[in-house]
């Protein structure tokens, strides 16, 4: 029994290390038929869990780390060697922290809001694959389910808002919900050009659709077309404005409303909002990696004997660090702004994009000479006109001038 | 065109932040507990008082007059005048403070007791790591640990000491030229008045 | 069955009742969203997974903030004003008519006679098959008209440049975005 399991389980491990299929099987057949289900469910859920939290411990480092260093700092450098322990230290201080839950506050949504929050971020990486043999469901309606979970975030941060009973809380909550739908539609708008172009809606589909090579070195994703480059651009603004990150932090404005929703949240529950906000940035950075960036496959044909997974965690960590670069450069929108944006660019170029995409798809019947080509600077060039075309009719002919204050002065 | 703006700004912070790692100048920070940036000379935190000379009891320049304690808006200073006396720097006998407190947990380094201290007696320090775990006993700060000698108070702001000096010295001057005149004076008129008394006077004398 | 479908419908039909008698209102909007994840639970138990999903995204996602922010912006939250009217005795016999006949209508009508169909396994492609062939001219017309409502919303969005503030855009944009949001959805249906 003792033998067979530490088989099982070294056999696991060296398939999970040489990216085999299935690693699982040999280890949950050790035990009795009746936890089987349980075993196996656990050994899909733990490591996400543990992967990615580790993850979120690690992005909160760098990520001080990389602010400090872009506004010439040193960032933490305190706790061990290079400030590595610092976000231990954060947790350690997020745990003993006192929970303070307002006097009129509406204790139980209060209680429930970071939790509904945390569990359908973490539902969401039930149909992300993570590497070639590891998508813990392959569901058919995968990216459905990906939005679904989603779009349940929003009410969970309406009842952190309301439940507080502070005025900078529901600001906060309002200024997140209007800015999440206004987003949700570019970000959904911009996924649907891949569903169309792969035909399915299962995320492991659409990245087998992503495999192979053109001339031998330039890989299939779909990011290395017009619509894929339109489309994941579009994604990455709108998952930024989805993840309430800089420059869209909107919602949490510090010099504006306190910390908008999280106000009112001390201790653990500031933790799990915290955590909530990481995973939810990265479970839809996995959502670019597969959509976009060709999920787990390799750049190059001779890489591919590094582990899938590896390359995924690759990629999805070069996104964070774009992101994290990203905050460190831009200022935070107004909410005009913000909506203007939304409204009058986002939505008309992915609608555009939407179209392009269809083009992409008719035309890839062509066959004579320089189709190929043809084809991508036809979709270049209705990408980019309109592009132009919107651009400067969203700053156009807004002179930047002096500004003046009418009350101020 | 849209998007230009934000990628001249990417490129400027991915300098910044290449720029760090092999440029230490550009770093502006400085790790405090390790190097320090020396104070500025009109720095200011919490008043200590000063002495001169080398006894901390002796030289105190404090002359218990209560005046700071009076005006200190937030009534940290708290002072019990002494019955011995001793002489202040004009050489007038002037008492002694028994008791001088300070609150630094309340004081808000207004510097209005350096300001109406007729005798430059409290001056503003610059020390400002003062944290305790004790935050009663430990910010109260009695008479012995707030003396210090002119030569600290020279050493943080030395502009304003020495024109203290200067003035302190002038008056000093000026003190022991009137005490001179008067002794003059007093002589002279005792002079004058035992001359008086030798002569015989022309005027009647008042009546005793 | 069984168990699992005991637990989401006690689930539902508590949640729907508490949305009806709670009385403050955004208790009422959150156990409405309980009920609306209720009736997904219940689409997926019966392994259709694109309606069930389809639910959470418009009904929790779309409708249930919709309806929030509408009693967000309209009042305060605070009416304790009695739930139960004067004639609530008429409304539950009104109800219960209602209920009897269509239980009546329901039982008698050949439907309820029928064999029960073999259970397809309704997999998104097929749907989406089907959707493109059989049901393609219902479907154009409800995606022209949803992004004829999107486009208006843009063009409303457009044109509203000069000299007023966030507060007109909010409520001008507000009641469209429902609409684009269900859009996007429609949009899916389209693709797949
Ligand atoms: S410090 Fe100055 S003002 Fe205060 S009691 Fe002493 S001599 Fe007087
Ligand atoms: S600095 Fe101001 S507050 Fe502090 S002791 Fe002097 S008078 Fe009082």
């Amino acid at each position: 029994m003792i033998g067979e399991f530490f088989k099982g389980l070294f056999l696991m491990i060296w398939k999970v290390v040489t990216d085999q299929p299935d690693p699982k099987v040999e280890f949950v057949s050790v035990f009795p038929a009746t936890i089987q289900p349980i075993i196996s469910v656990l050994l899909s859920i733990v490591p996400i869990i543990m992967v990615f939290a580790s993850l979120f411990a690690l992005t909160t480092l760098l990520e001080r780390k990389g602010l400090g260093r872009i506004q010439n700092r040193l960032g933490p450098n305190r706790v061990g060697p290079f400030g590595l322990f610092q976000p231990v230290a954060d947790g350690l201080k997020m745990l003993t922290k006192e929970d303070i839950v307002p006097h009129s506050a509406d204790k139980l949504i209060h209680f429930l809001a970071p939790i509904v929050l945390l569990v359908p971020t973490l539902l969401a990486y039930a149909v992300l694959p993570f590497g070639q043999n590891m998508v813990p469901i392959d569901m058919d309606a995968g990216i459905l389910f990906f939005f679904a979970v989603g779009a349940s975030t929003e009410l969970s941060i309406f009842m952190a808002g309301w439940s507080s009973r502070n005025k900078y809380s529901l600001l906060g909550a309002m200024r997140a919900i209007a800015q999440m739908i206004s987003y949700e539609i570019p970000l959904i708008i911009s996924s649907v050009t891949v569903i169309m172009i792969a035909g399915s809606l299962s995320l492991v589909e659409i990245v087998d659709k992503q495999s192979g090579y053109h001339f031998g070195f330039l890989p299939h994703w779909n990011v290395f077309t017009p619509w894929g480059l339109a489309g994941f651009i579009i994604f990455l603004i709108a998952s930024l404005a989805e993840s309430n990150r800089s420059p869209f932090d909107i919602p949490e404005a510090e010099s504006e409303i306190i910390a908008g929703h999280l106000t009112e949240y001390s201790g653990f529950k500031y933790a799990l909002f915290f955590l909530a906000e990481y995973l939810g940035m990265f479970a839809v950075s996995g959502l670019a990696v597969t959509l976009f960036l060709g999920g787990w496959r390799a750049p190059l044909p001779f890489l591919e004997i590094v582990p899938s997974y590896i390359w995924f965690l690759l990629k999805l960590m070069g996104l964070v660090c774009l992101f994290i670069w990203i905050r460190g450069t831009l200022p935070r929108l107004r909410v005009d702004q913000l909506l203007n944006f939304a409204w009058k660019f986002m939505l008309p170029m992915s609608l555009i994009n939407l179209f392009v995409a269809a083009i992409w798809h008719f035309t890839s019947v062509w066959n004579f000479r320089g189709a190929g080509l043809g084809r991508w600077l036809l979709c270049a060039a209705m990408i980019a006109v309109p592009y132009v075309w919107l651009g400067r009719t969203l700053i156009g002919n807004k002179k930047i001038t002096h500004r003046t204050y009418r009350f101020a002065n | 065109m849209l998007g230009e703006g934000i990628i001249k700004g990417m490129v400027e912070t991915a300098k910044n932040f290449v720029g760090s790692y092999h440029d230490p100048k550009r770093l502006t920070t400085v790790e405090y507990p390790e190097n320090k940036i020396p104070a500025k000379e009109n720095a200011r935190n919490f008043p200590f008082l000063v002495f001169d000379g080398v006894d901390a009891d002796k030289g105190l320049r404090c002359v218990a007059c209560q005046i700071c304690e009076k005006e200190c808006p937030p009534k940290c200073i708290y002072i019990i005048k002494d019955t011995v006396k001793k002489p202040d720097y004009m050489g007038k006998m002037q008492i002694q403070p028994k008791i001088f407190d300070i609150d630094i947990s309340v004081c808000m380094s207004c510097q209005i007791c350096v300001e109406v201290c007729p005798f430059e007696a409290i001056k503003m320090d610059t020390q400002f790591e003062l944290s305790t775990t004790d935050r009663f006993e430990n910010l109260l700060l009695n008479k012995r640990e707030l003396a210090k000698p002119n030569e600290y108070y020279h050493k943080i702001h030395p502009t304003e000491a020495t024109e203290v000096d200067e003035r302190l010295a002038a008056e000093k001057a000026k003190a022991e030229a009137k005490a001179k005149a008067d002794a003059e004076a007093k002589a002279k008129a005792t002079v004058a008045a035992a001359a008086a008394k030798a002569a015989p006077t022309p005027v009647p004398a008042p009546a005793k | 069955m069984g168990i699992t479908f005991a637990i989401i419908a006690a689930l539902t039909l508590v949640s729907a009742i508490a949305a009806m008698s709670l009385r403050n209102l955004v208790h009422c909007a959150l156990s409405l969203a309980v009920t609306f994840a209720g009736i997904a639970a219940m689409y997926l138990q019966l392994d259709a997974q694109f309606v069930g999903f389809a639910q959470i995204l418009v009904y929790i996602g779309a409708v249930a903030i919709l309806i929030v922010f509408a009693i967000l912006l309209t009042r305060s939250s605070e009416t304790p004003q009695p739930v139960i009217s004067r004639s609530w005795i008429m409304g539950i016999v009104i109800a219960l008519a209602v209920f009897g006949v269509l239980t009546k209508v329901i039982l008698s009508s050949s439907i309820a006679q029928r064999e029960l169909p073999a259970k397809p396994a309704p997999t998104v492609r097929q749907i989406g098959d089907q959707l493109m062939t059989r049901y393609v001219l219902p479907l154009e017309a409800i995606g022209l008209l949803l992004t004829a409502a999107t486009i208006g919303a843009v063009i409303i969005a457009m044109h509203d440049k000069k000299g007023r503030g966030d507060g007109g855009q909010n409520v001008n944009s507000t009641p469209s975005r429902a609409e684009a949001h269900q859009h996007a959805d429609e949009t899916h249906n389209l693709i797949t």
